[in-house]
């Protein structure tokens, strides 16, 4: 096997392993969770390499451009368990975003991720209600890191 | 030159860019991120970072030959060059926007400039250099061998 084969199979396990055991999540039978998420970022840069990412571990995911079209995909009762939230968007930011859903009482695990690395933007940011913040550029590490978040609160109440 | 001299000269020059600090460990992720169903993801991704960055060029250009500069303006370019070039580990563009950013801040319009002219090179090299990468990427596909990957432990 290729050792960048060897290396996904590796990360791909691990995944399932962080996953198991939450009985809310659909689990199929290769051991794979049906975890959906969103990625929140104006960069085609950056969406693109996080829709990969986050594909590569297995989980099926949706892109849009800014924080409006971030509410606007809760539309019609849909969910996601993940949030990947940049902060600077136009139309609508990450903070601006992320204190809508929450007004709109999504529950769903937010996660900030961007470059902003001043501790005052930072804690502005996750007084908006994140669960996580990540600084970018995102990693498989980082991602896994952020994933093993959902299952924690999952059985947390908010 | 054959395959295996093929690939050993990609890895050299692989090697050589993140010993320049061209590139840096962000880009092996991105790499990483190429499989079988997206056999050019990394070409892909790198193109969308080219026209981001002719664009942000252009829009930097503009913003600064204004008689009264908008450095919030000015400011959110930098910001989203820093973003795309630091994902795809272009790692002197993105130091460059780092430094371009506190310029900004100081409303030292010398100073943006100078560092607009600053980024606008390291972001042609970087070019210049994937573009060759790529070339070389190509020659072993045609050649009948696989791309080999770097394994650099940071």
């Amino acid at each position: 096997m290729e050792k960048r084969e060897l290396k996904q199979g590796i990360l791909k396990k691990l995944m399932s392993r962080f996953m198991r055991g939450g009985e809310d999540k659909a689990v199929n039978k290769d051991g794979r969770s049906k975890i959906r998420a969103l990625v929140v970022d104006d960069s085609m840069v950056n969406r693109t390499i996080h829709h990969k990412l986050l594909q590569n571990l297995g989980i099926e995911n949706q892109v849009v451009g800014n924080g409006k079209e971030a509410v606007d995909a809760h539309s019609s009762g849909n969910y996601f368990d993940l949030i990947l939230m940049d902060m600077d968007m136009p139309v609508m930011n990450g903070i601006e975003a992320t204190r809508r859903l929450r007004a709109m009482g999504v529950r769903s695990l937010i996660a900030g991720v961007t470059t902003r690395s001043l501790e005052q933007e930072k804690q502005e940011f996750m007084e908006a209600g994140l669960d996580d913040y990540q600084e970018k550029p995102l990693t498989a590490a980082k991602l896994v890191s952020i994933i093993h978040k959902i299952n924690q609160s999952s059985s947390t109440p908010r | 030159m054959d395959v295996g001299q093929m690939q050993r000269r990609l890895l050299d020059y692989t090697k050589s860019l993140f010993m320049e600090g061209v590139l840096d460990g962000q880009f092996l992720q991105l790499q990483q991120l190429q499989d079988e169903s997206n056999p050019d993801f990394v070409v892909e991704v790198v193109s969308l970072f080219f026209e981001d960055s002719e664009r942000l060029l252009n829009d930097l250009t503009r913003a600064l030959d204004q008689p009264n500069v908008d450095f919030k303006t000015v400011d959110s370019h930098v910001h989203q060059w820093k973003g795309s070039s630091s994902s795809i580990g272009a790692s002197r563009v993105k130091n460059g926007c780092i430094a371009f950013r506190n310029f900004c801040e100081e409303q030292n319009i010398e100073a943006c400039l100078r560092c607009l002219q600053q980024v606008k090179q390291e972001y042609y090299l970087v070019k210049n250099k994937l573009e060759t990468l790529f070339r070389m990427e190509q020659q072993i596909v045609a050649a009948g061998g696989s791309i080999p990957i770097l394994e650099l432990s940071f």
